[in-house]
């Protein structure tokens, strides 16, 4: 048994095997061959698993991102029967008499150098595909299938560190815990655990021969074990039944109002990340959706989403949520959250940068579309759109000027759209500041409290080596928060929580004390929320 | 032989989903099929092939269509690349 510690993330016990998780671009060996005409065969059923893989994935996309979307995963299987790119890989094979991998790289760096040389910047991006195609074959070849993003089993994964795009393939109903050496507690990593209601630990030293052990995440103490002894196991599923049984108390919880026993009614909304998320929202019994966050119409996109694939998208929440609020924040992209074909340019201080509503203000083509999207799905269900990185007025106004033309030119075409409260994100300390100047102007106020402290506390969120001083309850934190909810009153406007502290629950009183009118939390932590909303007295 | 033109009027050109949908469908033709963009030329029922012409919005292909059944073929195919 080998046993490790790290810092935990979430309170909780997984247990199952460990999925050594490996970033591709993995050095390829050439290796001389005696008989080819068997390796050649060894390469052919590589690609078949290939295919059989893209298939798979195309399936989960269709379902997650659409028929559209989801066709890169159709044309990346032609790719890998294409007769041109097989007749070179058998070639080399025969002709050099090398290993399968080492013709499979050599003839996706050639097909990818083709598309690399191209004067048009859609086509010169398509040597990615190319090179993410050669990369699966490889990894089959190698016996390291793990960047497929199709589990077959329930597992633990351990990396280095995930990017988002790489937890966007991950099939979610397959993972147990997440085990890395790298990222913070606030990394995509972390909040993607936390939305997930699973184990996490971050900071382990991670062994690549643990790859199909089993073990045991224990997230009450921070502790991983490696191929565990008996007794521990024993103990450890006992308290797994416990955590069990605790939750599905909490499922006694649903149906309740979200009240607390003086009769103060708090609206206890959910965050969202897409559109599957909505099954649990209302698995869970939130009153409405806090937080769309829409970016990951725009991350999960080889492309900018057409007017239509967004409207779908947010028709289809709103139909889903029958009437019950749902809020949806604009574009926040930019800082750790990047989209090849956005074409960013790279900055020395991404978190303060080019992002969010500043790119909607500087592209408004952008911001029309999703605006158009929005206003038009708002006809099917009770829509709020929310601006994120609000730091002005200017900025407000410019943007219900631009929602003005967009309803002018919705009126001129005919096109139906519904009552929509407009609201900002307060996120920065500019705007806690001038929160009395910011009221007046729209109908909602929702305090984004992982970007406000950070920029309140000077703490990058990325940054490891911080978390020791990141203090999430300190008190110039709490301050703004109450003096925005006093200032968002004053001019009838409503304030909300929708960061992570809203879902705190040694904070929940505090908040319900200084008068806050919503909290959105991730799915997993409504029932949770609802039972201390219901425990507090006021006076 | 059999030969028509069209224009391809998406945005980004003859990109990866519709090169994709045009290989299914003339990998459903018994009849060589070949593409054209200038002095360029390749299979059409090749992925690399068609996407490697780099075909951008406005630009004019030409398809070919050698085999038994080619007017039936190049029907088929043309009434296709009519929504490309």
């Amino acid at each position: 048994m080998e046993k490790l510690t790290g810092k935990s993330i979430l309170k909780g016990i997984a247990i199952g095997k460990i999925l050594f998780y490996q970033k591709g671009e993995q050095s390829v060996k050439r290796v001389k061959i005696e008989d080819t005409q068997a390796e050649i065969k060894r390469y052919e059923s590589a690609r078949e698993k290939a295919v059989l893989q893209l298939k798979e994935l195309y399936k989960k996309a269709v379902k997650e991102v659409g028929e559209v979307n989801a066709a890169v995963f159709d044309v990346h299987a032609m790719m890998v029967e294409d007769g041109d790119y097989v007749d070179s890989i058998v070639n080399i094979i025969e002709t050099q008499q090398v290993n399968a991998e080492y013709a499979v790289a050599v003839t996706g760096d050639n097909f990818s150098k083709m598309f690399a040389e191209m004067d048009d910047d859609y086509f010169k991006a398509r040597a990615a595909d190319v090179k993410d195609i050669s990369e699966r074959i490889v990894n089959i070849l190698s016996g390291n299938e793990n960047n497929s993003g199709a589990l077959e089993e329930p597992v633990i994964i351990v990396a280095d560190d995930l990017a988002p795009s790489e937890t966007v393939q991950m099939d979610k109903e397959k993972l147990l815990a997440f085990v890395t050496e790298h990222g913070s507690s606030n990394s995509h990593t972390a909040i993607l655990a936390k939305t997930m209601n699973i184990p996490a630990l971050i900071g382990v030293s991670i062994k690549q021969e643990w790859n199909g052990k089993l073990a045991i995440v224990d997230g009450y103490t921070g502790t991983l074990y490696v191929e565990p002894d008996e007794d521990i196991l024993d103990t450890l599923k006992k308290k797994q039944e416990e955590d069990i049984k605790a939750r599905e108390l909490l499922q006694d919880l649903k149906g309740k109002e979200d009240v607390t026993l003086d009769g103060r009614k708090i609206k206890l909304y959910a965050n969202i990340g897409g559109v599957k998320d909505v099954a649990s929202v209302l698995a869970n019994d939130a009153a409405g959706i806090g937080l769309f966050r829409s970016e990951f119409l725009y991350l999960e996109a080889d492309d900018y989403p057409s007017e239509e694939s967004q409207f779908m998208a947010y028709k289809t929440v709103a139909e889903n949520m029958a009437g019950k609020k749902v809020i949806v924040r604009t574009l926040d992209i930019g800082a750790d959250k990047q989209a090849d074909y956005f074409k960013l340019d790279h900055e020395d201080n991404p978190a303060m940068g080019y992002r969010a509503i500043r790119i909607c203000l500087g592209r408004t083509d952008i911001f029309k579309t999703q605006l158009r999207a929005l206003l038009r799905a708002s006809a099917f269900g009770n829509i709020a759109i929310m601006f994120p990185m609000i730091i002005s007025v200017n900025e407000v106004k410019q943007i219900k000027e631009i929602v003005k033309s967009v309803k002018k030119e919705l009126d001129g075409q005919g096109i139906p759209y519904g009552e929509t409260e407009l609201g900002i994100m307060i996120e920065t300390p500019a705007a806690v500041m001038i929160s009395d100047l910011l009221a007046p102007e729209v109908d909602f106020f929702s305090i984004g409290t992982n970007d406000l402290t950070q920029y309140t506390l000077a703490i990058d969120r990325q940054n490891m080596k911080l978390d020791n001083i990141y203090d999430a309850h300190h008190p110039a934190i709490l301050r703004m928060i109450q003096m925005t909810i006093e200032n968002g009153h004053k001019h009838g406007c409503w304030v909300g929580i929708c960061g992570e502290l809203g879902a705190d629950p040694e904070l929940t009183k505090t908040f319900v004390e200084m008068g806050i009118d919503e909290l959105s939390v991730s799915p997993t932590f409504i029932l949770p929320t609802r039972k201390n909303i219901r425990e507090i007295k006021l006076n | 032989m059999q030969k028509f033109t069209f224009t391809v009027k998406d945005e980004l050109g003859l990109h990866a989903r519709p090169a994709g949908e045009l290989v299914k469908e003339a990998v459903k033709c018994s009849s060589k099929v070949t593409i054209r963009k200038g002095d360029k030329t390749g299979d059409a029922k090749r992925i690399f092939n068609v996407m490697g012409l780099s075909v951008k919005l406005g630009e004019e292909v030409e398809i070919t269509v050698e085999g038994e059944n080619e007017e039936a073929e190049a029907a088929a195919l043309k009434q296709f690349t009519e929504n490309i």
